[in-house]
């Protein structure tokens, strides 16, 4: 069994980093030939810069566009994001300070999470306008994280793993020594599920986290009158004539 | 249609409405005959490859345009977008919905380019490229203006429009065009603007605006065709040379020029601000449109080249001229240099009619006698290009404050719509972005609705009976659609219209 785990997330690891890494080239290197910027927008580069960050902390578009969804799914990504500063601690050792810190609220974060997720499903079933564009893949994105979620608080709140021999498993990973994992099957389920949602990550809508850093309507400088953009593809097009 | 076609009726609630599937299924602009095509170097419809050209195409699309890329990409079915389309509002299909209009191409996308599209159709929902798929993409990308409102409000900025634009040049490049889109292109490239106006019939008109307006004047107000060496090349939407209102603000943009004193001219050569290779999404067809222009630059020894009430035309001018053409700064081709020798970088370039006016505003250049404008009381209808594809001025939001500027300046009483569908938020007059054809007019009479809602908000509070553009699109569409809600079609008109009516002439 823990051949197979240390094998299962060696191949996620490498599959989500490969594969993240070479989508990621394939957005820097396709050319935006145009400025399509959503106007009005920020006319110097650390306008831009305020800008992504808004969007990428503040889901400021999302708020414009729907306070119920920007609620849930900021529920969600917050509640992500302090579990994960959480989990950190499983990785280092010794524990930094910070991180210390911030256990206390990594463990609500996980029902914040649980519940984000939650009404953004409600929303997929009950709205029909959402509904109609939910295909099986979205249904079943949803149920994966509330799988990982619940799995996560039913071993913080009623059942404890072996934390210990966890910690040591992937002390081990990240040393290339394999260490057993824990016995009781609630760990297996989640850590299946994060493989899972690894592998996926790089071939599935979970590229909107990239995707939104190279979208050319929120990361271009509005200055088209002022300097030219020109693609390669497009330069070409100029020595024909 | 053979049915007649009829309003829908104002919504109770500002909210979205009740889908209905197949609302709009098989509408269907027609679709452009093999003359057509090839007129502008498309191929033939029905040709037998017609599927692998597809696909070549869309595979090469996807290497040329990281917008295109992502945008298929990052969408999370979040519905952020769901309710923000105007076609959506006004016809209830689902398919109108930003999102499902996208799906249509990225269910293909996934099918083609994705490992679990590939793997798994089923599971992320995931088609084949079919006859049935094809004639799906044309019905429903012909149903999208291109107004970029669903962008303002995703999350990850996903822009409706590009993929349309796309899904449009995949279309045509397995001919499957639009007669009401390539036809235009065709007479751009050979008679010189979208109405097909050759010069001599060009000519007629500007003389006889120019006696209209010395009737109403008393004053030598001049309309000039191919004046060497004048300082402005006016590029104007070619619908300004004789459709109603439009004529009105082409009248007003010449008593600008007049009273600040400021020699220009139009060129027959290039008389058309409008370049429907925006439309259409094909770079090569937009560049050769707007060179064109560039072309009549070099030939009349202009200064300045000023844009006029047109809204795509402005976002092709603003946010892409610099990129096809080199009229802006830094382009470095030989004919480009020329060029930026030749202008006065003083001034930008280009720059839309209503920077001019409100320039000479501020300059104390022109002035208004703004009772002149005291029977109408007037709203603006920000249009959607201007809005959200482009600027004006030297700051973020330019675009909403200028013409309304120029109202204000030239008029007495003017009253916004309700907030929400004016500025980013603007909703499209529906009848931009290759839409413009009496075939779609049932979906243009729908799509208008949000509009036309906003606009009875302001009829029943202030008694708006003006309603003030900067678009010869929204003009026109407005003209034809208002009486399906009850209103008086001559509601709508230019910003230059008011200026023209109040603007004090040769007794300054």
């Amino acid at each position: 069994m823990t051949i197979l785990f240390a094998v299962l997330f060696y191949f996620a690891a490498g599959l989500f980093a490969v594969g993240l890494i070479y989508r990621i080239s394939t957005y820097a290197r396709t050319p935006a030939p145009l400025k399509i910027p959503t106007t009005p927008s920020p006319r110097t580069k650390f306008g831009v810069v305020m800008l992504m960050t808004r969007e990428v902390f503040l889901f400021q578009s999302l708020f414009k566009a729907s306070l119920w969804t920007w609620l849930f799914s900021a529920m969600f990504h917050a509640g992500l994001a302090l579990a994960l500063i959480r989990h950190i601690r499983y990785f280092i050792n010794p524990v930094w300070d910070w991180v210390e810190f911030m256990q206390p609220f990594g463990i609500y974060a996980g029902f914040l999470m649980v519940a984000g997720l939650a009404g953004l499903w409600g929303r997929r079933i009950f709205v029909d306008r959402i509904r109609y564009i939910s295909t099986p893949s979205d249904h079943l994105m949803l149920v994966l994280l509330i799988g990982i979620g619940a799995s996560g608080l039913y071993m913080k709140f009623i059942s404890h793993t072996d934390i210990i021999t966890l910690k040591n498993f992937f002390m081990g990973l990240m040393s290339f020594h394999i260490n057993p994992v824990p016995e009781d099957s609630v760990i297996k389920i989640h850590l299946s599920l994060i493989a899972l949602l690894m592998i996926i990550f790089p071939f599935s809508k979970l590229l909107h986290a990239p995707g939104i850093f190279f979208s050319p309507s929120r990361n271009q400088v509005e200055n088209s009158r002022d300097k030219r953009h020109l693609a390669t593809w497009a330069a070409q097009l100029e020595s024909g004539k | 249609m053979a049915t007649e076609i009829k309003a829908p009726p104002y919504r109770v609630f500002n909210i979205a409405p009740a889908i209905q599937p197949g609302a709009m299924d098989g509408l269907k602009s027609f679709v452009a005959n093999d003359k057509i095509q090839n007129d502008i170097g498309f191929p033939a419809f029905e040709t037998e490859d017609w599927h692998d050209k597809a696909i070549n195409k869309f595979s090469e699309l996807l290497g040329k345009y990281r917008s295109l890329k992502v945008y298929l990409d990052a969408c999370v079915h979040c519905g952020a977008c769901s309710d923000k389309c105007h076609y959506f509002i006004g016809t209830a299909d689902p398919k109108n919905m930003p999102v499902a209009r996208q799906d249509l191409m990225r269910s293909v996308y996934r099918r083609y380019f994705t490992l679990p599209g590939k793997l798994f159709p089923w599971l992320v929902g995931a088609r084949k490229l079919t006859r049935e798929v094809m004639d799906e993409w044309y019905s429903y990308f012909y149903q999208c203006s291109e107004c970029r409102r669903c962008s303002v409000f995703c999350p990850y900025g996903i822009d409706t429009a590009e993929i349309t634009m796309a899904a449009r040049e995949v279309l045509a490049a397995a001919g499957y065009g639009q007669k009401y889109a390539n036809e235009i292109i065709g007479k751009v490239h050979k008679i010189g603007n979208n109405l097909g106006l050759p010069k001599a019939a060009l000519e007629d008109t500007l003389e006889g605006v120019e006696e209209d307006t010395k009737e109403a004047t008393g004053l030598d107000i001049r309309f000039p065709l191919d004046v060497k060496g004048a300082e402005v090349l006016l590029i104007t939407p070619s619908a300004d040379f004789f459709a109603e209102p439009h004529i009105d603000s082409l009248i007003g943009y010449a008593k600008v020029f007049h009273a600040a004193g400021i020699s220009w001219t139009l060129s027959s050569m290039s008389s058309e601000a409008g370049n429907f290779g925006l439309f259409i999404g094909n770079y090569d067809q937009m560049r050769k449109i707007a060179l064109r222009i560039r072309q009549a630059a070099l030939e009349l020894g202009v200064k300045r080249i000023v844009v006029g009430e047109c809204g795509h035309a402005w976002r092709v001018a603003y946010s892409f001229w610099n990129t096809l053409i080199g009229v802006g700064d830094g382009a470095n081709d030989p004919y480009a240099i020329e060029l930026q020798n030749q202008l006065d970088h003083r001034y930008k370039q280009p720059m839309h009619i209503c920077e001019v006016t409100w320039d000479l505003i501020q300059q104390k250049a022109i002035s208004f006698d703004k009772e002149a404008n005291d029977k109408h009381i007037i709203t603006f209808h920000d249009s959607c290009n201007v809005a959200r594809g482009s600027g004006m001025g030297d700051y973020p939001g330019g675009q909403f404050e200028i013409p309304r500027n120029i109202v204000k300046a030239a008029a007495n009483h003017f009253f916004e719509m309700p907030e929400g569908t004016t500025h980013e938020k603007t909703f499209c007059c529906g009848g931009g972005g290759g839409i413009l054809t009496d075939d779609l007019l049932e979906l243009r009479v729908k799509g208008a609705l949000p509009r036309m809602e906003a606009l009875q908000t302001v009829v029943d509070a202030h008694g708006v009976n003006f309603m003030a553009s900067i678009c010869a699109i929204c003009k026109a569409q407005f003209t034809k659609v208002l009486p399906y809600y009850g209103f008086d079609r001559r509601l709508i008109g230019g910003v230059h219209q008011l200026v023209s009516n109040a603007i004090k002439l040769g007794d300054k």
